[in-house]
């Protein structure tokens, strides 16, 4: 800790340092040389240099890597081809050439060996100080010779850049996370760097999936044989099952709590959806969240200590986002009419560090995802291309993904709150809505 | 009596029955097929292909007559199953019944009261405007308010089965207020008693 601590302090101040000489203007884009701020987070973003990794997939492993640290906006990744990082160090990392790879403008250097075959052995190297910081055996798992084993080999691949990026920045990076969506009728997950689609349900006009918060279950909705919306479960690598609460009726838009242990859904048994919530895990009576006498109350999202919810409701008329209490009491607008008579506030969900409420709102007719701070109510534009609608925060309350059909089929798309910088998760001929950014699925 | 007078009355006899003959309608009845005389040459075989020939034409004609009655009986379901059919519209965000769509579920009335096993489905449709998740209860509302409608109207609930597809099935596809207008609606589907539609009285 206290060398990692070192590394931090070093980045601070060559940022610190720099600023003087640079002006104060932030500046997330990569230049050679030493990124500059005045802060250390957010806004700089020190240079890493991930060197080449040996073996049959060590140049998958180095583009992971390096993908995941440079969609962490937190880094700034040098790119450096092979020859270049071939005079800069020795094959097997024995030596380093510290001062070519500061003028490059890196501040660290990831190094990954192999301390057996599935065992990646990563280093850290403190530029300026010419040392490895840290050192920390990672074992892989999946395979990635095989087309199963692919996931989770890239998963805990992953899990290395989430760690790389605490030891650089002290902040967790989101790599090793997935996003649940719906397209063509299907649920599927996709990498949170958009690589491997993989469909988990059959084609049932199925929508709205939500993450368990280990990453254990998918709970989504689909249209039954008859007609009805059911709620479903799908245990990680298992089949779906119906909620056997939700026989009749419409029964869409589940979330779990925090916990995990409580599923809340929107039901309507003919006129009015109500909020409800059970323990999908075990024989439980269904209670009634909203009291809406007819109004309809849906896509509800948990704060993240689970005492209260947010949700859209109808009841005056118009759809708006609100708050209550999580048996349903206190509820109070958190949004009306901010941006015209006409509004429509709906799809919130719940920053996880609870400081941040984001909804989509109809602006000039169409939807633009919107930030909402909790402690002083001040709602933030965060869109204005084309049409975009359902946000997710990632883990880290800094990234949100949410459709977009700026680029045409509605696809998602992955916006840093921060810097603004947005990324295209999807690339399906299908449209593609309702996604949902899981916790961390390993660390 | 004279013949001349025997002449007179025979002829206003005639003219009375031909006049009482046009005055009243033939009952219409199927046309019957002539039956051929054999001549009296035929032998048994000849009789037999004859009379062969006489039932074929008397079973095409009675065949004939019952295809047009169900030709016509089968206009008159299409035109029932057209009026049950019949898509109901609304406003944007709204599931109020408007004048038109009141007078379409009128003319379902008619049918629903003449057919007591009849049920339907009732589908509820948005454009793709809302949110995805809000459009789902607004179809599933505009579908409570049409079947409320034909409730009060004295339907059994029983016989109509409520179900929303949001906007995930549009009429039409396009960006237009035109399209958004004709997916804003509600839809009909015969689940039972389809097969002995009988128009109303």
């Amino acid at each position: 800790m206290g060398r990692l601590s070192t590394l931090r302090a070093l980045c601070l101040t060559i940022v610190i340092c720099g600023a003087a000489t640079r002006g104060l203007a932030q500046d997330t884009t990569f230049r050679q040389g030493v990124q500059l701020s005045l802060r250390y987070a957010p806004g700089t973003r020190p240079g890493i240099v991930v060197l080449p990794i040996s073996g049959e997939f060590g140049d998958s492993m180095r583009a992971i890597l390096q993908r995941d640290l440079d969609y962490g906006d937190r880094v700034t990744i040098i790119p450096t081809d092979v020859p270049t990082a071939a005079a800069a160090a020795a094959s097997d990392g024995s030596t380093i050439n510290y001062p070519l790879f500061a003028k490059l403008g890196a501040v660290g250097i990831v190094q990954v060996t192999w301390a057996s075959a599935a065992i990646a052995r990563v280093a850290v190297h403190n530029v300026a100080q010419g040392k490895i910081e840290r050192t920390q055996d990672f074992p892989l798992g999946g395979d990635p010779k095989v087309p199963d084993g692919v996931p989770d080999w890239r998963l805990s691949v992953h899990a290395v850049a989430d760690e790389m990026e605490q030891w650089i920045t002290g902040i967790r990076g989101i790599a090793a996370t997935r996003i649940v969506y719906s397209s063509g009728g299907r649920i599927w997950q996709i990498d949170s760097d958009g690589a491997v689609a993989i469909p988990l349900t059959p084609v049932s006009m199925a929508m709205s999936p939500a993450w368990h918060p280990r990453g254990s279950f998918v709970a989504y909705s689909a249209m039954g044989g008859s007609g009805n919306w059911q709620v479903l479960l799908r245990e990680t690598g298992g089949a779906s099952r119906v909620l056997n609460t939700t026989p009749g009726g419409q029964n869409i838009t589940p979330v779990f709590s925090p916990d995990g242990s409580t599923l809340v859904y929107s039901h309507a048994r003919e006129l009015g959806n109500d909020l409800y919530a059970v323990n999908p895990f075990a024989p439980d009576a269904v209670r009634k969240v909203t009291v809406g006498r007819g109004s309809d109350n849906m896509s509800p999202t948990f704060s993240p200590d689970g005492r209260q919810l947010a949700f859209t409701s109808n009841r005056t008329g118009r759809p708006e986002v609100y708050i209550s209490d999580a048996d349903g009491t206190n509820a109070e607008p958190l949004t009306l009419g901010q941006y015209s008579d006409q509004s429509y506030n709906s799809n919130p969900d719940w920053s996880p560090d609870g400081r941040a409420i984001a909804y989509q709102s109809q602006i000039a007719g169409r939807f633009q995802v919107i930030s909402m701070g909790l402690r002083d109510r001040s709602p933030k534009r965060l869109t204005s291309d084309g049409i975009n609608e359902d946000p997710s925060w990632a883990p880290d309350s800094r990234h949100i993904v949410f459709t977009s059909n700026r680029t045409g089929v509605q696809q998602l798309f992955v916006l840093d709150v921060e810097s603004g910088r947005t990324r295209q998760l999807t690339h399906s001929g299908a449209k593609v809505r309702t996604g949902d950014w899981s916790s961390y699925l390993k660390r | 009596m004279t013949s001349r007078a025997q002449r007179l009355l025979v002829l206003g006899i005639l003219v009375v029955a031909v006049v009482s003959a046009c005055r009243k309608k033939q009952p219409e009845v199927a046309p019957q097929p002539v039956a051929n005389t054999p001549p009296e040459t035929c032998d048994q075989r000849c009789r037999d292909s004859i009379r062969a020939a006489d039932e074929r034409r008397r079973a095409d004609s009675i065949a004939n007559a019952e295809r047009l009655a169900k030709e016509a009986r089968d206009r008159a379901v299409a035109g029932l199953r057209a009026t049950l059919a019949e898509k109901v519209f609304f406003e944007y965000d709204q599931s109020m019944l408007t004048d038109e769509a009141r007078a379409a579920l009128d003319r379902k009335l008619t049918v629903l009261k003449a057919n007591a096993g009849l049920r339907l489905r009732i589908s509820g449709h948005a454009d793709e405007r809302g949110s995805d998740e809000y459009n789902i209860a607004l179809g599933q509302r505009r579908a409570v308010a049409v079947k409320r409608y034909l409730m009060d109207q004295g339907i059994d609930g029983g016989r109509l089965d409520v179900v929303s597809f949001g906007e995930e099935q549009p009429a039409v596809q396009g960006g237009t207020e035109e399209a958004f207008a004709k997916n804003r609606r509600a839809e009909f589907e015969i689940t039972a008693g389809g097969e002995t539609l009988t128009a109303p009285r």
